[in-house]
């Protein structure tokens, strides 16, 4: 589930971006203000055993293929939502950095995606409110899958909203939405099934750590429902209403930036933008009032209209930019050989 | 006068689940003493090692380190003066590098940038690991890593070192080169160990511990020249004495 | 997901290369990571359809390799790992984006294949240039300069420690793998009650070891704040780093230079 640089445009991933930093930020405050310092080494730790648990991987029951635990669940449960929201950023955080899972800016989409509707809205909403102040075995199992499965279905739909509003890859959202729901629905309910087994694990081994934990999390709770929930929402609203707009702008930046410097190509999208709106629009329709297109009628709205007016290549442009290219490729070798005989020489 | 003395009396201690580790512990050591602790598994000596820098404070008896009765209030100044190394080094070099977790204490205390440079230079000097300055953790040997987590204390200036079952896991060359150095410190060492023969190298006064309570406190060389005694503790006689 | 186990030496390879001694490496950390996070942003900042104007900004990751002295190879192999993610989500633009764009040497390049590369190439451009700036820096670096930079110190103490107990505990993780595979047959053994009981285990020894941990901390003076004693001096070597390398980006994103150069070509090919 995690997202790629490459699929998401600068609009969708800095607005991502700013509502992860506002997340990351609102629990560092929390975290120094009402917890101990003990939570310190635990969340470090806590962040290591999901990368160790997710090495282990285990055989699902009918399929005979292997999974393995994702954790956003399981943290929430053990650490409260904000220790839990800034772990599952740092876990992510180095994932994309050195295991190249998922890009940089997409970091802000990732967190988001996998960290905040377990953390703020599977937790509270679904395990806490089912298993109450004492779970019973049943109880926990219930809590852990429903809870799994509403995360990751919010976390699947979030990955669909933000590729699909990039509009860089195109994929349709229809094509997309069938694809991701059902698997994470699946995935969901095996994560849940594994968090259900490790919880009550803990839960007859050690109960103090559990309740120990719902203590933390009722603590902080009450006013995470306010400030967060709001933050969030605005966020998202505002965000969803500017990347729309900016898409409608395909490249928004690059469109004002030609602008700027002058160049003829410029008329072309003025022209486009709205034929891509209107692209964007069907795309995205999903209500029920509105007929869903079939993908075939994607590929076609663009002839006429938007994609083939920019960027305005005609054989002249292109015939230049292959050759721009690859003589920009050979300085660019050319610049690598000799720094390189420079260190040899130094 | 009660200058850096350790001094315990009639120390008790039971665990949440009831497990009484501690039954009325009692004992003196003096400045520059270096006295070994042993005793089976479950004896009780890590409880015990725990109370001697507060990680646990005593709630039956009392436990006095120098001039400070050891109670929440007293815990900083404590914990200025005794030193202590876990068992685990993986569990106290959690900094990014060597150097960081050397100056993680001196920091602590507010010293300025010059002196806890000079600190940590100088701690890594005495357990000869300038060389690891900047290596991150993951990236030293056993040996190397008891040696740092040593300096991460030493870094402190403490008058009291303790040490939990310091030659557990190393080589024989490791082993040997951490007894030539704890030989040459001159602060009270107090060690908690199965290592009956660093003992015999190192520690002057043994205190054999059971179940709790202390069934021998005296010279290292009469003690473990009493079999009876050793059997009564699970314990057998060091190598070298054989 | 990549092998941890392998991927694991990896991370000990990046900070072997962070250790490393070239006028690369002297910068000032919050110089490179501000030049880096520029760069990636105009990298993703251009339009779809762009390739050739992407290619000139090849020579940032380009150049503070070499310079550094980190392995090209080792880069690309890094990359060829990573790939597949971009690839299986790209590789849908050729089937569904069928406009043609670009007549070339007699063939018509849809703009479906267009796309494709540049998400291809702007996914190498900026997978290059978080490497390159590990490897430059080292990863506790990057948390210093990103606490000066403004991030929240909680998170940056978090994502030091974690990066610290992830050998720890994924060693302890393969250690228990491989004693279940040692004693498990085909697909017995390996089910999700016996994954529940491992897991649970770690779990608990996990919280162990934190407060072990924290115990060690507190008798070193913790008092609930993780301080590094290091510190940065903001030079010209520094400025010039980071007006320049923006400036060049800046340069790069405003003019599609391999359009400039190939028209100026042009003039002059008879």
């Amino acid at each position: 589930m995690h997202m790629a640089d490459a699929l998401i445009s600068p609009a969708v991933g800095g607005i991502m971006w700013a509502t992860t930093a506002g997340l990351i930020a609102h629990c560092s405050r929390k975290i120094s203000t009402t917890l101990e310092g003990s939570r310190v080494p635990l969340m470090g730790v806590l962040g290591a055993f999901i990368f160790a648990a997710q090495m282990i991987n285990f055989t699902i029951p009918a399929t005979g293929s292997s999974g393995h635990l994702g954790g956003g669940a399981i943290l929430a449960i053990l650490l409260g939502p904000h220790a839990a929201f800034l772990t599952i950023a740092s876990v992510l955080t180095i994932q994309s950095l050195f295991f190249a899972d998922g890009g940089i800016l997409a970091l802000g989409c990732n967190i988001f995606n996998l960290g905040f509707w377990p953390c703020f809205v599977a937790y509270p909403f679904i395990y806490k409110a089912i298993t109450g102040q004492n779970p019973s075995r049943g109880r926990i199992v219930t809590g852990a899958v429903l809870a799994s499965i509403a995360g990751l279905q919010l976390g699947a739909f979030s990955v669909v909203m933000e590729t699909v509003v990039s509009g860089i890859s195109e994929l349709p959202f229809e094509t997309f939405v069938m694809l991701m729901q059902p698997i994470h629905l699946a995935i969901g309910l095996v994560e849940g099934l594994v968090t259900a087994a490790v919880v009550t694990f803990v839960w007859k081994a050690r109960p103090e750590i559990l309740s120990m934990a719902r203590g933390v999390a009722v603590r902080t709770a009450p006013s995470f429902n306010g400030v967060v929930t709001g933050l969030a929402v605005a966020a998202l609203v505002t965000g969803g209403a500017l990347s729309w707009f900016a898409s409608a702008h395909p490249d928004g930046l690059e469109w004002s930036m030609a602008k700027v410097s002058g160049k003829e190509e410029l008329d072309a999208p003025a022209d486009g933008v709205h034929g891509m709106l209107a692209g964007i629009q069907e795309k995205t329709a999903f209500l029920p009032d509105y007929a869903f297109k079939a993908p075939e009628h994607e590929a076609a709205t663009p002839e006429g209209e938007a994609p083939a007016a920019w960027p305005a290549v005609d054989a002249g442009t292109s015939t230049a930019g292959i050759l721009g290219g690859a003589m920009t490729m050979l300085l660019a070798g050319a610049l690598g050989l000799f720094l390189k005989k420079r260190q040899h020489r130094a | 006068m009660s200058h850096h003395i350790v001094e315990v009396q009639d120390l008790r201690f039971a665990y949440p689940d009831g497990h009484e580790a501690l039954s009325g512990i009692s004992f003196r050591i003096h400045h520059g003493e270096s006295v070994a602790i042993v005793g089976a598994n479950g004896a009780g000596k890590s409880t015990l090692l725990l109370h001697l820098n507060g990680c646990l404070v005593p709630k039956q008896g009392m436990v006095r380190i120098g001039d400070f009765p050891l109670t929440e209030k007293t815990l900083p100044d404590v914990r200025r003066t005794v030193g202590m190394v876990f068992q685990d080094p993986d569990d106290q070099l959690f900094m990014p590098t060597v150097y960081d977790d050397v100056a993680f204490g001196p920091l602590n205390l507010g010293l300025p940038f010059d002196e806890v440079d000079a600190r940590v230079r100088s701690a890594l000097a005495t357990v000869g690991g300038e060389h690891l300055a900047k290596r991150p953790p993951y990236r030293l040997s056993g040996g190397e890593k008891r040696a740092v987590a040593i300096a991460t204390v030493l870094s402190m200036s403490p008058n009291i070192l303790v040490l939990d079952e310091p030659t557990s896991n190393l080589d024989p060359r490791a082993r040997r080169n951490l007894i030539t150095l704890l030989h040459g410190f001159e602060h009270t060492k107090i060690i908690a160990t199965h290592d009956l023969d660093m003992v015999m190298d190192l520690c002057d006064r043994t205190i054999v511990m059971h179940q709790g309570h202390i069934l021998a406190d005296g010279p290292t060389r009469e003690i473990f020249d009493d079999d009876r005694l050793l059997d009564e503790g699970h314990l057998e006689r060091p190598l070298s004495l054989r | 997901m990549p092998k941890i186990d392998t991927s694991l030496f990896e991370i000990g390879t990046l900070d072997r290369l962070a250790a490393g001694n070239t006028v690369v490496h002297a910068l000032d950390p919050r110089a490179k990571l501000v030049a880096t996070l520029a760069f990636i942003l105009t990298v993703v900042s251009f339009g779809r359809y762009e390739v050739a104007a992407l290619l000139p900004l090849l020579v940032f990751p380009l150049a503070l390799s070499i310079q550094a002295q980190i392995p090209g190879p080792y880069l690309l192999r890094k990359l060829l790992i990573a790939s597949p993610f971009a690839v299986m989500v790209g590789m849908f633009n050729p089937l569904l984006d069928q406009t043609v764009l670009l007549h070339v040497v007699g063939t018509n390049v849809t703009g479906g294949w267009v796309s494709f590369v540049a998400i291809l190439l702007r996914f190498a451009l900026t997978v290059t240039a978080a490497l390159v700036l590990i490897a430059t820096t080292g990863f506790a670096q990057v948390c210093m300069a990103l606490t000066r930079l403004g991030t929240p110190r909680i998170f940056a103490t978090q994502l030091l420690f974690l990066y610290r107990y992830i050998f720890v505990l994924t060693e302890e993780g393969l250690r228990m793998s491989r004693a279940r595979a040692l004693r498990s047959f085909g697909h017995r053994g390996t089910g999700l009650k016996i994954y529940g009981f491992m897991l649970g285990q770690l779990l608990l020894r996990t919280m162990d070891r934190a407060g072990r941990i924290h115990r060690a901390m507190l008798c070193r003076g913790f008092d609930g704040e993780v301080r590094l004693n290091r510190h940065l001096r903001w030079r010209r070597k520094d400025m010039l780093f980071v007006c320049g390398w923006l400036g060049f980006f800046a340069l790069a994103r405003v003019f599609n230079l391999p359009q400039e150069l190939g028209q100026m070509l042009l003039k002059v090919i008879p």
